[in-house]
């Protein structure tokens, strides 16, 4: 891979040479690089300067630059007992902007990924509304519909660091979210169509995959702003997305985002099933366990530097930046801290600042090669301020696995490598 | 909160939502609902909901008529969960914990069971009756569920072994654990203290670290730099699916009969291994499979079912191992393997074709 720059010998010499340029800059006077030679992808004439590339067609379907095969979701086996039933993770340290683009979005099975054609998928509606309905993909893209970006998180994200700092990489710590834009008919205006009846105050989501995934949600949030997707980012659902159908519950927790949705069923009381007894309800120090945590809040992680992302260019500019999320609003404002909170900074915020959507900061400082203690710090537009996790554990405990949206903590050291650590 | 108040959110909303649209140019008009409905769609038939509709709630509502006895369900259980579950409930590698785990949701180590944690009987039955057994969903009669519910609630001690568990007694189980649920409260315990202006300046006088990931050395390998994953990556695909090709050739299987062999292996992933590598698993792995004897593979107990096969002299032909796969439990009664069995008989002919190049030929 000689032509991963990062990593080539002659772009070595070109740092070596920027390192000592920053020295004389830290003096006041700007001092740029100097090559020791001419370098040969200038001089020498390159392949693809001089021989044809591929035609139009070659990718029908485009893909990222082969030079990119290592951005790719990762899963760390030893989670789960087998693939259908487990996680990968989103490569948030590969990632710019706040959409996630499609094929990176982590995903999350429970009996691995449904084949549905399009034309085969049905939408029922039962309970309690005056007409039992069924509506098949095509008639479902006859109600009026909306465009809306929103995080999705699975409320296990970072679970896995509740003890002490476990995994080394935000995509492992952090990446079980991705940020779309959702194009879909609001919930709303199907529960309309069948006529809910006033004794109508849950709603059984259920998915067609061979884990029939049921979740309860109350009517006041569905008729809110749930949505039934049927696009991401502009494309039909992928399909480890839930192609065709896909149920949005906007700042909610991810398991409640029913896939391969098939079924919405009207009741007046929670279900009280699997994946909101037994699993996704939040078990205290104590022994008592919360149910019903749907909201998912305030949380941030820098992504560049991190553990899988260290610092490769010596002292000089640097540009830290991360993402940050709130299940309650928008992000307003993020804190940064390079000494381990002893002095914060406000960070930049840049890009769209949207409801219940992933957003983006930057914090630019001259690194002096000395070691660092990363984090971040969210704001949202309630007023929360993510919390340490040794606030959360102080409520919680240690065994609570979901909702973990504690202050995370890189350590780069003098060679710029990145560590998962804690710190008091 | 009240109707009234309610409105005077979205109303305030909308306002708010006006001006913002003012100011970013945004387009946020809410997609519009017709007085009387739209019209699309149409009517779900009794027999349309009935086939759907099988979710079972804790005041009894869906359950259907029906009774299952302890006995009765250890066998099936036997039959159909042990292989992932343990005989007991203990679990086999990370499968999930299914009794025991009493006096433990406060302690270092919870052991999170349908005893030990679970709020609901309704819950087990209607998880194992939509859910299991994995990878036959929907597969056992409502009875069959009535049965491995009343042995499961019998691993956790809630009932003797003389119990039978019925639509008529479900609503009388005590579930010990029922009362430690709690709605979210993070808005009373949370919310009130993380809030407020936080320290920028001089908020610690030294700092260090207390943890480090690196001690526990769990992250996958592939990892270390995004560069240095790269080479990793491409090395290890490549000799794998050349690997795959080299088998095929000599036995001189048509090539697309086991590309479509390999996408239906997909069906059998989650408890058969095969390949390189390839361990026994919740299955046998099937490597040397075709032309052994039927359970032959060490190390893996068989059901009583499929070792007598084998010591009557059964083995792994092209015949046999079709009509297996075309129909799993009818070809030899009584064997654990939770498939319902492939479609056709060309799905069968790609199975087989897939299990001999990728390495399930006898040597």
């Amino acid at each position: 891979m000689t032509d991963t720059p990062e990593y080539s010998p002659s772009r070595r010499r070109f740092l070596a040479g920027a390192a000592v340029a920053t020295g004389a800059a830290a003096t006041g006077t700007l001092v740029h690089a100097q090559a020791a030679g001419p370098d040969p992808l200038i001089t020498e004439l390159q392949p693809w300067q001089q021989y044809l590339g591929d035609g139009v067609d070659a990718r029908p379907y485009g893909v990222p630059s082969r030079h990119e095969a290592h951005v790719v979701r990762r899963n760390v086996p030893w989670l789960t007992a087998d693939s259908v039933s487990s996680v990968n993770f989103t490569p948030l340290h590969e990632l710019e902007g706040i959409i996630t683009p499609n094929g990176l979005c982590f995903e999350r099975h429970h009996s691995g990924i449904a084949d549905i054609a399009w034309g085969d998928h049905r939408l029922m509606i039962n309970g309690l509304v005056d007409t039992q309905m069924v509506f098949t993909m095509d008639d479902l893209m006859r109600f009026p519909r909306e465009n809306r970006v929103y995080f999705l998180e699975c409320a296990a994200n970072t679970g896995m660091e509740w003890r002490g700092a476990q995994l080394n990489g935000c995509q492992f710590t952090h990446g079980m979210i991705h940020n779309v834009v959702y194009t879909g008919v609001p919930l709303r205006l199907l529960l309309e169509e069948a006529g809910l009846k006033t004794s109508g105050t849950w709603l059984l989501a259920e998915g067609a995959d061979a884990s029939g995934m049921t979740r309860s949600i109350p009517i006041e949030k569905a008729l809110d702003d749930c949505m039934i997707a049927t696009h991401m980012n502009g494309e039909r659902l992928r399909p480890e997305q839930g192609y065709p159908l896909r149920l949005v519950v906007p700042g909610w927790e991810g398991n409640m985002w029913v896939k391969w949705l098939r079924r919405l069923e009207i009741g007046d009381a929670p279900w009280h099933h699997r994946e909101e007894t037994s699993k996704y309800t939040d078990l205290l120090g104590d022994g008592q366990a919360r149910r019903f945590t749907w909201e998912m809040d305030a949380k941030s992680v820098i992504t560049n530097p991190s553990p899988q992302a260290p610092i490769t260019h010596g002292p000089g500019p640097t540009v830290l930046t991360g993402v940050a999320w709130s299940g309650r609003g928008t992000i307003p404002r993020v804190d940064v801290t390079i000494d381990g909170g002893i002095t914060w900074h406000q960070a930049r915020m840049s890009g769209p600042s949207l409801d219940k959507s992933m957003h983006r900061f930057y914090y630019e400082f001259d690194w002096d090669g000395r070691p660092l203690l990363l984090q971040s710090r969210a704001h949202d537009s309630t007023g929360y301020v993510q919390p340490t996790k040794e606030q959360l554990r102080a409520v919680r405990g240690f065994n609570s696995i979901y909702h973990n949206n504690g202050i995370q903590t890189w350590a780069v050291n003098e060679a710029g490598e990145a560590e998962n650590v804690e710190i008091g | 909160m009240s109707k009234s108040a309610k409105m005077m959110k979205t109303i305030t909303l909308s306002t708010a939502l006006v001006a913002l649209g003012a100011s970013l140019a945004l387009a946020e008009t809410p997609a519009p609902s017709r007085e009387g409905g739209f019209g699309l769609g149409r009517a779900a038939l009794p027999e349309e909901v009935a086939a759907w509709d099988i979710d079972i709630r804790p005041d009894g509502l869906g359950l259907p008529v029906g009774s299952g006895d302890v006995y009765t369900g250890e066998e099936l259980y036997i039959d159909n969960c042990a292989a992932c579950h343990g005989d007991f409930g203990e679990a086999v590698g990370r499968w999930p914990v299914l009794a025991g785990g009493y006096g433990t949701l406060d302690g270092e180590d919870p052991h999170k069971t349908i005893g030990s944690y679970w709020p609901y009987l309704s819950t087990v039955w209607d998880y194992v009756h939509r859910a299991m057994p994995y990878g036959a969903a929907q597969s056992l009669s409502d009875d069959d569920v009535y049965a491995i519910t009343a042995y499961l609630m019998y691993l956790n001690d809630m009932v003797d072994d003389d119990f039978t568990l019925s639509n008529e007694n479900f609503l009388e189980v005590p579930m010990d654990n029922q009362q430690a649920f709690f709605m979210d409260n993070r808005a009373e315990t949370e919310y009130a203290v993380f809030i407020g202006e936080p320290c920028m300046t001089n908020c610690a006088t030294s700092v260090s670290i207390t943890a480090r990931a690196t001690v526990l050395s769990v992250t996958p390998e592939t990892e270390g730099g995004a560069a240095a994953a790269t080479p990793a990556v491409a090395e290890a695909a490549a000799p794998a699916a050349t690997a795959v090709v080299e088998a095929a050739a000599p036995a001189g299987p048509d090539p697309a009969l086991v590309a479509a062999g390999e996408g239906l292996f997909r069906q059998c992933a989650s408890c058969h291994q095969i390949g390189e590598g390839a361990v026994n698993r919740t299955g046998p792995q099937l490597n040397n499979t075709f032309g052994a004897p039927v359970a032959s593979h060490e190390g893996f107990r068989y059901s009583p079912a499929l070792q007598q096969a084998g010591e009557s002299g059964m083995i792994w032909t092209e015949e046999t191992l079709t009509a297996f796969l075309l129909d799993p439990r009818g070809y030899i009664q009584g064997n654990r393997m939770a498939f319902r069995g492939l479609r056709s008989e060309e799905d069968a002919a790609a199975m087989v074709a897939y299990i001999r190049a990728a390495g399930g030929e006898a040597k």
